[in-house]
């Protein structure tokens, strides 16, 4: 096994014990992009002298004997829609193909002050709409498990990289299960943290009010490492919590045992694929051998979660997106007019892909006078009723088991023309983005060669017990 | 045909915070383009608003001076259009739940009576950039730059109410502009410089012949940044108006803008082409919920508001009304007033003397009454002196005009000058022995009975010691010599 398949938390106690230098482990995950990015396309930006220079600056503070956080000297991809000072960052998008941040998204910044090395900015769907990242101006990332299928998305690359050494861990984000449902394609461990339990500064908005960053990792324990350096109030994102900072792994050994967890009827229904229902089931019987208490409970508003969150999620978009208008950065269409408003248009035409422009114009009409109250406001309504269905819920259980997708990752290029199809992926993660509550995708089975996931969900700010639950799933699967 | 009119403003005020609405970046006018800005007042990707808190207490501040209730629970909300010095494709503001609603603010109505305009509602939103074109005329400019240092100042929209109360004649509305610049000033949170753009306004009229029910469209003629181009383009409104009506045509509901050359209004947009905003809650700012702590606390550190200044000077000082009202007009000018008349004698006289001379040599020298040279306790030391009868009125003047110019205290400018009166009896008995001889018919005259040359001889005594003989005594000291 060369150093980068191995796990963050392995790696860290190597590095703490000067066994191997981070220049080592950066160099081989830089061997991996090399062998690898050719079939699988899970970058779009490398920074190979950034991240060495980053790790020799790692390797002396181990060897100075400073006090250095887990982190210290452990390659980090970070999907391309969080701000890195100095490093293009473009959502994918020919928009802002060409943009470089002054600022370090606080995600960023959080984890290079861990010591994290960057070593690269990885594809997504443009500003993470999508669920495959085929939506992407460098073009689809490959599943590194058959690179005919789709990696999921839209934080594919991450989940892409991680998957195949390409990066040890790494940052994503998930707006409607943008991190757990790559996470259950490519058969890795991703977390979607609470709403507001990390900051959202210079995360590149899809959706205010769903956008949420979190880590996508080889096992919960890397996540949980992760996530200790990435979590915490920002004084600067009013919208993130200020809440106690607990520490994530402490928790991590404590067993399932004594715990209830929840089946939600609805999510057991006719569009699940069979194979992942039995996966899913047979971890769920795994996990009540080990002493974990069942039982079925109901989520009813769950079968609308998919039309509100595409309701509200394109209503923000809209207005969110407003910004690119090639009059400030980014892309500007050459247009021989001196109209300002032949400018906007020519140059949002053909600076956003479809799937934007579509959810851009969706948005645009929820918002409309007239449909205000019919779209949006109602979603809005049934965002809480799901939230209430969820609080319910949580006063029975402690954490609620579902599938993480109802379907296997399908091949490139399957359900591009069907955007329906496509958004219906998500429709086992979206309702948690909706209730902003916390949710992880670990792998449960192989179903004809695919990686089937499961989602665990938790309490709000209750990212503990989740990880609790898929560290003590991992320990008995193996 | 006589006709009734209702005007409205959408007044924005430019708050006086040291920093933005939503970012760190200082408040400033004149520096140097795009040298107060940040990602947050510029749009970059992943910027995120934080709210002021200053702005909010000074939001609060407008609504308590307004007689408004203030919301326990606002929210902000997104405008959304396209403009280049709109950095974010919308504009912070607030749509349910603006801070205050449904206040008022009263001013003299046209009958005479007291009349309380109805304010509707006020909230707080963020300023836009400026365009600044390569030619002073739009349509001769070969491009635009955008200077984006005013980009997210904040801005107080205070919104009067089209059905309580709205003005009813030019004077009204005049009345109610000049009341709501002068408590925005009293209340501390705008200078409300207008010249700076720091008090704008948007302006609705419509109007109806005396007797029909309903009114007419509105027409709306946006962006007016000075009180008399509002009253002109009001005035061209009601004629323009007024003839459509008399031709039997239908005003026009329709955005219009005042061109303040010609001083007409010209349409700029019809009803139908009314932009849609597309508000909705910002996702990105929390919803603000004010304490009543917070609120009592603002409510404790409330200033004094115009009516109730005006009223203590009349009553605690015994100002005449209308003096009193202009030494209200201002906050600044009452301050300076009452700073004043802490250590002054003869509070009428002060109060003359700042109107009069004070405000004559502030407009001469376009000085305002913050930057005045003369120290409000040197005043009261000048009136003073006149009161004890150590300085007559006419050297006070010279003195004040000294004053003025060199910011130096009366007494001070009194030694340099020379100017002491003349105290010494002996001294001016000696003058009036002089004036008797030189004057011999006036004198008989006086003693005949006839006072009338009295105030002639005194005049010569004045002339003689160049002014610095008090009057008063030498009246005194005449009266006795000639037995009147």
């Amino acid at each position: 096994m060369e150093l980068c398949d191995k796990k963050a938390i392995e790696l860290a106690g190597l590095l703490k014990k000067k066994e191997i230098s981070s220049r080592e482990l950066t160099e081989s995950v830089l061997k991996r992009m090399d062998q690898k990015e050719p079939s699988i396309n899970a970058y779009i930006s490398k920074t190979k002298e950034i991240a060495l220079k980053q790790a020799d600056e790692a390797d002396r503070r181990i060897r100075a004997g400073e006090a250095v956080s887990p982190l210290n000297g452990i390659p980090v991809a970070v999907k391309d829609n969080l701000c890195t000072q100095g490093i293009k960052t473009t959502c994918a998008s020919r928009i802002l193909e060409n943009f470089i941040p002054t600022y370090n998204a606080t995600a960023v910044q959080k984890a290079i002050n861990d010591g994290a090395v960057i070593i690269g900015k990885t594809n997504l769907d443009e500003f993470g709409m999508g669920s495959s990242t085929e939506n992407s101006i460098i073009g689809p990332t490959h599943n590194p498990i058959n690179r005919d299928y789709v990696c999921g998305g839209s934080s594919g690359g991450s989940a892409a990289a991680v998957a195949s050494g390409e990066a040890i861990i790494a940052l994503g984000t998930d707006t409607g299960g943008s991190i757990r449902q790559p996470s259950a394609f490519c058969g890795i461990t991703g977390i979607k943290p609470t709403y507001g339990r990390v900051s959202r500064l210079g995360l590149i908005s899809y959706a205010s009010s769903l956008d949420q960053i979190g880590v996508l990792g080889k096992s919960a324990d890397d996540c949980a490492m992760m996530l200790n350096s990435i979590c915490g109030h920002d004084p600067r994102d009013t919208t993130s919590a200020n809440v106690a900072k607990p520490d994530f792994t402490s928790s991590l050994e404590k067993g399932v045992k004594g715990l209830r967890a929840g089946l939600p009827k609805e999510y057991f229904v006719e569009g699940l694929d069979k194979g992942i229902r039995d996966s899913v089931m047979n971890a769920v019987k795994l996990l009540e051998k080990d002493g974990m208490e069942i039982e079925e409970i109901s989520l009813p508003n769950a079968s609308s979660s998919i039309s509100s969150y595409y309701l509200i999620a394109t209503a923000e978009a809209s207005s969110n997106l407003a910004r690119y208008d090639g009059v400030k950065y980014g892309f500007r269409a050459d247009t021989e007019t001196d109209d300002a408003v032949m400018m906007y248009e020519k140059t949002r035409s053909r600076g956003f892909g479809s799937e934007v422009k579509r959810r851009i114009m969706l948005g645009t009409y929820v918002l409309s006078a007239g449909y205000y109250d019919a779209y949006y406001l109602k979603a809005q309504k049934v965002r809480n009723l799901i939230k209430s269905d969820f609080d319910r819920a949580f006063k029975k259980v402690d954490c609620i088991i579902t599938p993480t997708t109802p379907c296997l990752p399908f091949k490139i290029g399957e359900k591009m023309a069907d955007p329906l199809q496509m958004y219906l992926v998500d429709i086992y993660t979206v309702s948690l983005n909706l209730s902003g509550l916390p949710g992880m995708s670990v792998k449960c089975g192989t179903v004809d060669g695919l990686p089937a996931g499961m989602q665990i969900i938790g309490r709000p700010f209750d990212e503990e017990m989740i990880l609790r639950v898929a560290s003590g799933y991992e320990k008995i699967s193996v | 045909m006589e006709y009734e009119l209702i005007i409205c403003f959408e007044t924005h005020v430019e708050l006086d915070t040291r920093s933005k609405l939503f970012c760190d970046c200082p408040v400033r006018y004149n520096a140097s383009p795009n040298s107060a800005i940040c990602p947050v007042c510029t749009g970059q990707p992943g910027a995120l608003p934080v709210l002021n808190k200053k702005s909010v207490e000074y939001a609060v501040k407008a609504g308590l001076a307004l007689n408004c209730s203030v919301n326990r629970l606002s929210r902000f909300a997104r405008k959304n259009y396209f403009y280049p010095d709109l950095p974010k494709g919308y504009q912070i503001s607030q749509y349910e739940r603006p801070f205050c609603e449904n206040g008022y603010l009263e001013i003299e109505g046209d009958d005479g009576a007291p009349y309380r305009v109805g304010i509707k509602r006020i909230h707080l939103e963020e300023d836009a950039g400026k365009l600044v074109h390569s030619s002073d005329s739009f349509d001769e400019a070969d491009y635009s730059l955008v200077d984006y240092n005013r980009s997210s100042v904040p801005l107080l929209e205070i919104v009067t109410d089209h059905e309580r109360n709205p003005m009813r004649s030019l004077t009204e509305a005049k009345a109610y502009l000049e009341k709501l610049k002068q408590t925005i000033q009293y209340v501390g949170i705008s200078e409300c410089a207008m010249e700076k753009g720091q008090l704008r306004c948007d302006v609705n009229i419509s109007i109806r012949e005396k007797g029909k029910k309903e009114f007419g469209n509105r027409a709306e003629i946006k962006n007016m940044s000075s009180f008399r181009f509002i009253m002109d383009a009001l005035e061209y409104e009601i004629k323009r108006q007024k003839e459509i009506i008399e031709s039997g045509k239908e005003v026009k509901q329709e955005t219009r803008l005042f061109d303040e050359a010609k001083k007409i209004t010209l349409p700029m947009r019809s009803k139908e082409d009314a932009p849609d905003y597309r508000y909705f809650p910002d996702p990105d700012l929390l919803e603000v919920a004010l304490d009543e702590e917070f609120i009592n606390r603002i409510m404790a550190t409330m200033p004094e508001l115009p009516d109730q200044k005006l009223a203590m000077i009349i009553d605690k000082y015994n100002i005449p009304k209308n003096d009193a009202i202009t030494l209200t007009r201002d906050r600044a000018i009452s301050e300076y007033f009452i700073a004043a008349i802490e250590t002054c004698e003869d509070n009428r006289r002060l109060s003359n003397w700042i109107i009069n001379d004070l405000f004559r040599y502030l407009n001469d020298a376009s000085v305002s009454i913050a930057e005045c040279p003369v120290k409000p306790e040197d005043m009261a030391r000048l009136i003073n002196l006149i009161v004890k009868g150590d300085l007559t009125e006419a050297i006070a003047k010279k003195v004040l005009a000294e004053m003025f110019t060199t910011c130096k205290g009366p007494d001070e400018i009194i030694k340099e000058k020379d100017l002491k009166p003349v105290a010494d009896d002996s001294l001016i008995e000696a003058i009036l022995d002089e004036v008797e001889k030189e004057n011999p018919d006036a004198v008989s005259q006086i003693k005949a009975g006839d006072t009338k040359p009295v105030d002639f001889l005194l005049g010569q005594v004045m002339k003689k010691t160049k002014g610095k003989a008090n009057p008063k005594i030498v009246r005194e000291m005449m009266k006795d010599r000639f037995k009147v």
